[in-house]
């Protein structure tokens, strides 16, 4: 059943549930930006923009407490049901998915500070790639979560196995490097944790999504068919 | 789940004002189901059907059935006041008699129906029924004092006592926390778990979060019309009709 369109009795009621939209919904794009911009740093070599990712981190970590604050204090004070219940609930988890969005590409960046410090091992194809599809399945996790989209969360979740399989591609294709060189072995393994985070980051919208038909069917399809991983 | 009493096309009337309109619902045994929605809805109408004391108001009357163990209690051949010993009621305001000390109102059901009884199996029903209540270690020592000199809250289990020594069936509440404080509150839905092991409660309440609390099943009525009915933990999580999930989310009129 989707949401309904009237507004609460209680106006504060409905301010604070706006609240808790907006906010999730700007950590939503805080996050997404984190993840390019740690992509940019590493394709572009760009060291100081590394850096300011981590910066970055720090506004995510406030918006995930002051979003679960005011989760807290919606149940507290108000005792909600129903798609309220659920909204909010979903709310809870989805912060912390977002905020280890976060902490993943603070992840890759440290790799990439040292990866810059050498010269390229090889050309940066598949994590673009990667970069790009974790992206947008996180955009679009949350706009599913906004829009109440069930159709968009499944795409998310479909989407989860093009990651997964390129991760496995870049893991194949490092190992050669390594077997070949031992002198390659410091690199490759960064690369190899970028590809594990951007992985990482995808399971996170996948685990949003997987949230989205729960807050929407009141079902929830966490567990129910493949085992992630 | 034996159903224990079981409404069929109930329709109640106030005059020409048609209050209840064909409500089909059926009360599982040791459960407790709570009726909930917006005031005027009919909720109080509909548990004053269940023991016939929607009857007794000027102009007042009842279409349909009210099946209690396969028995219609609108038969005409079925005695009102043999329906009402085995339904039982609370009320929303307290109300013992005043002039009755708290042992002669909890012995006051049994007068009425003219159940003969010795002293001795008089202060045995009197002490079972304080018990079960949960008001017996309060009152032991004071029996024979005003039953209005008791709390709100004492007052209002001193009613529920009095409503189980006549050994009903069926217990229906209406409201019967409204007028208590949080903790005389919690400990009237603490009697209600204790009670449905023995008895069939049926529970109105405005507080949603009582009947979350509380119930086993929830009946949803809006404007006389029953809209929803089903377990309470699907209710308040995820009802099935729109007119409930905006009711039980505050989004109502």
């Amino acid at each position: 059943m989707d949401t309904s369109q009237l507004l609460h009795t209680n106006r504060q009621y409905e301010e604070e549930l706006r609240g808790l939209r907006a906010g999730l919904l700007k950590m939503g794009g805080l996050v997404e930006r984190q993840i390019a911009d740690a992509m940019e740093a590493l394709v572009k070599r760009d060291t100081p923009l590394a850096r300011q990712v981590i910066l970055q981190d720090e506004e995510v970590n406030r918006m995930d407490v002051e979003s679960d604050e005011r989760c807290i204090r919606l149940l507290a004070l108000h005792q909600p049901a129903g798609s309220d219940l659920r909204f909010i609930t979903t709310g809870l988890k989805i912060t912390t998915d977002l905020e280890r969005i976060g902490d993943n590409a603070v992840n890759i960046v440290e790799r990439v500070i040292e990866l810059n410090e050498e010269p390229q091992l090889k050309p940066y194809l598949d994590l673009p790639r990667m970069s790009e599809i974790a992206q947008s399945m996180v955009k679009d996790s949350i706009d599913a979560f906004m829009r109440s989209d069930t159709a968009l969360a499944d795409e998310v979740i479909a989407r989860d196995d093009e990651v997964d399989h390129l991760n496995h591609q870049v893991y194949r294709e490092l190992l050669s490097y390594m077997a070949e060189d031992p002198h390659t072995i410091r690199r490759a393994t960064n690369i190899l944790f970028i590809s594990k985070y951007l992985e990482r980051i995808a399971d996170h919208a996948t685990n949003i999504a997987e949230m989205v038909a729960f807050m929407v069917k009141g079902k929830m399809i966490r567990h129910m068919d493949k085992k992630k991983e | 789940m034996a159903e224990k009493l079981i409404t069929r096309n109930l329709s109640a009337y106030f005059g020409q004002v048609r209050a209840l309109n064909d409500i089909n619902l059926a009360f599982p045994e040791n459960r407790i189901t709570a009726i909930i929605g917006p005031s005027g809805c009919g909720k109080s109408t509909l548990v004053r059907c269940l023991n016939r004391m929607h009857e007794v108001v000027t102009g007042a009357r009842v279409e349909g059935e009210v099946i209690l163990d396969g028995e219609n209690i609108y038969d005409p051949a079925i005695d009102a006041v043999g329906v009402r010993r085995r339904i039982g009621m609370v009320f929303q305001k307290p109300t013992p008699f005043p002039t009755m000390s708290v042992e002669e109102n909890v012995a006051a059901g049994l007068r009425l129906n003219n159940i003969a009884q010795s002293r001795a199996e008089r202060a045995r029903v009197v002490e079972r029924s304080l018990r079960q209540a949960a008001l017996w270690e309060e009152v032991k020592d004071r029996l024979n004092r005003p039953g209005i000199s008791l709390s709100g809250g004492q007052q209002q289990r001193l009613c529920v006592a009095r409503a189980l020594a006549v050994e009903p069936e069926v217990l229906l509440m209406d409201e019967p926390c409204s007028a208590l404080d949080p903790i005389s509150t919690a400990r009237i839905e603490e009697l209600l778990l204790e009670l449905k092991a023995n008895y069939t409660i049926v529970i109105v309440t405005h507080n949603m979060q009582q009947a979350a609390r509380t119930s086993d099943l929830t009946a949803f009525l809006n404007a006389g019309d029953l809209i929803e009915f089903g377990e309470t933990r699907q209710i308040f999580t995820n009802p099935a009709r729109r007119e409930t999930e905006d009711y039980i989310t505050g989004r109502f009129g």
